[in-house]
């Protein structure tokens, strides 16, 4: 709610580090270290220093704005908040041994992977063996961030003369 | 920051360890928690910190943006080369089963860590070059 309220945004960059960092700390405790380590370290780690980078591109003060137009965006959020309320009624109870989850293809990837793959870190064996396909995607998607950030803002920069200020 | 002390010696201290942990996740990510994308973001965030510290003129000199980019490429590569080879030694693309033609959990091993090495490599490069070029904008 803070973030929301703060007209300062390095305060809310701030507190979204401190956010990712809580969620990491969740999921710990969930046993999911895997993913903690990610959120820890892109989470909490290296986006906060990109925003940071933003805002001294930028500026770290929001500009005010009028009440008038916010009340479209309000209704839309509640009602797909309520909308999302409304499908959590239907997700089965956590830990539940019933659950969709722990009968669909988890149970071969837990009793075949060692003889498989051969190796103990389960979550590494799904990631880059039985999903490869899915992880070479989000390479590509990695290296496509890189592409676009380098062709808006990373060549050298050009003499601006009348011409290029349209692009 | 080029003139305080005390986060200059820190960072003197801390970078050999945070490159190392990172090397640590990457090639441990069989057997712990990590793999290549962890890796990558730890490798990214050390050059990232010795930017930060020491001014990215200092920074460019010891990572040049040239090698970036090769490195940026080159960890896609990797990963869909293995997925070739795969093809060409006639299993299918990214089956690792046919790296080792005597043992296929073997062949899984390794091509899990090439292709993971190859992740680490992008990653870790895509990280340097967007803060390169967030940092490089500002001047």
């Amino acid at each position: 709610m803070a973030a929301i309220r703060l007209r300062d945004l390095f305060a809310v960059v701030m507190l979204f580090g401190i956010y990712s960092f809580v969620s990491a700390s969740l999921f710990v405790v969930l046993d999911a270290v895997d993913v903690a380590f990610t959120e820890a370290s892109v989470g909490a780690g290296v986006s906060t220093v990109f925003m940071l980078g933003a805002l001294a591109l930028t500026t770290s003060k929001e500009k005010p704005k009028s009440a008038r137009k916010t009340l479209l965006p309000l209704l839309a959020v509640t009602i797909t908040g309520l909308a999302l309320v409304y499908g959590t009624w239907d997700i089965p109870a956590y830990g539940d041994p019933a659950n969709p989850i722990h009968h669909h293809v988890v149970q071969r990837f837990i009793e075949d992977s060692p003889r498989e793959i051969g190796i103990p870190n389960i979550v590494t064996s799904v990631l880059a063996s039985y999903r490869g396909y899915d992880t070479l995607g989000e390479t590509t998607v990695v290296f496509t961030a890189a592409i676009g950030v380098l062709l808006l803002i990373g060549g050298a920069r050009r003499p601006s003369s009348g011409r290029d200020n349209a692009g | 920051m080029k003139h305080y002390t005390i986060p200059r010696v820190v960072t003197k201290l801390l970078l050999p360890l945070i490159l190392l942990f990172a090397l640590y996740v990457q090639f441990h990510g069989d057997y712990g928690p990590g793999g290549g994308f962890q890796a990558g973001v730890i490798f990214g965030a050390g050059f990232i910190l010795y930017a930060l510290i020491y001014g990215l003129d200092k920074a460019r000199r010891l990572m040049p943006p040239q090698v970036l980019r090769v490195g940026v490429s080159l960890g896609v590569l990797i990963y869909a080369g293995v997925g070739l080879l795969g093809l060409l030694l006639g299993g299918q693309y990214l089956d690792y089963n046919v790296l080792d033609s005597h043992d296929p959990a073997h062949g899984q091993h390794l091509g899990i860590l090439l292709v993971e090495l190859g992740v680490g490599i992008t990653v870790s490069s895509v990280m340097v070059t967007i803060f390169y070029a967030f940092a490089g904008r500002g001047r």
